[in-house]
């Protein structure tokens, strides 16, 4: 399977999500956002990191960059497109999937384990993975995901939640919610489920001894879902 | 022809960059503050001697870029 990862200036969680891929058996290619097309892939992966610095909203800049025309291509003809963090607001960004990420509620950094409760199984990212709430880490100033009341009333008819916080009975209230995100919501997909946004990292957590191993079942069972 | 671009959050919005501020001016007795609210202010020269030519731009600039409509209105003065 060939996966590739687009690079923008600012991207710095590019070569974790490299070393993930490639350790539970992609092909996976990294593509400079000036380039203006993607070879050939399975998935494409817009990774965490503070591209174009940030500047005036996260993700805007990096959402009207050369290569992300081959990317919205991509994702409208079917193909998985993953946002990890900066990945998902860039995403919010190029309307691929809606809403947007504000900073935190409580105005402050936060880089930490959090659980999240897997709440669509019926796509090719969580296809018979088995848990159902995973340990993941996070590490965001703006991941407060916003959208309006109608847009959330469509992602909730269509199922598409992809990831709450939680504790790690799965409990999802307000003490389990770390940036005041609307419903507790980490991710989200599109209407067809081959676009996947979300905040927490799972390419933080493929290491027995360093992290934990949530991260490697996640690109497993991604990873078998698509052969 | 130059324009000034005012980008604020919506209504209703959560402001927590405002609200902090709020804080701070009551930490330092400016007590009868009701409200903050904190937005962003470009000025933009555009080459283009049709005012309305100009401002339709300059409109368009504000919903495709410079203003996420999710969340936020913008005011072109």
């Amino acid at each position: 399977m060939k996966s590739s990862v687009i690079i923008f200036p600012g991207s710095n969680c590019d070569r974790d999500m490299d070393v993930a891929l490639k350790k539970f058996g992609f092909k996976n290619t990294m593509v400079w956002h000036n380039d203006l097309s993607i070879p050939k892939s399975d998935l494409i992966v817009l990774p965490g990191g503070f591209s174009y610095g940030d500047y005036l909203r996260c993700g805007s800049i990096a959402s009207k960059s050369k290569i992300i025309k081959s990317v919205i291509d991509f994702a409208n003809s079917g193909g998985l497109v993953l946002g990890i963090c900066n990945g998902f607001q860039i995403l919010t960004e190029t309307g691929l999937l809606p809403g947007i990420l504000q900073q935190n509620k409580y105005l402050n950094f936060i880089c930490k384990n959090v659980f999240v409760k897997i709440k669509n199984k019926k796509n090719k990212y969580f296809k018979g993975i088995k848990k159902d709430i995973l340990e993941l880490h996070i590490a965001h100033n703006e991941g407060n995901f916003f959208c309006t009341k109608n847009e959330l009333k469509i992602l909730e008819d269509n199922d598409q939640i992809a990831v709450t916080y939680c504790n790690s009975e799965g409990l999802e209230n307000e003490e389990n919610n770390p940036n005041g995100a609307i419903k507790n919501i980490a991710g989200i997909f599109n209407k067809n489920n081959n676009v996947l946004g979300m905040m927490p990292h799972p390419e933080r957590m493929i290491d027995q001894y360093l992290s934990g191993e949530d991260g490697s079942l996640f690109f497993e069972n991604l990873l078998g879902n698509l052969r | 022809m130059k324009f000034k671009v005012i980008v604020t959050l919506k209504n209703g919005v959560l402001d927590p960059q405002g609200k902090a501020i709020q804080q701070t001016l009551n930490g330092m007795s400016f007590s009868n503050i009701e409200e903050i609210r904190q937005g962003k202010f470009f000025e933009i020269t555009v080459n283009e001697n049709n005012e309305a030519k100009a401002k339709e731009q300059v409109d368009e600039m504000c919903k495709k870029l410079l203003a996420n409509l999710v969340i936020e209105d913008y005011k072109i003065i």
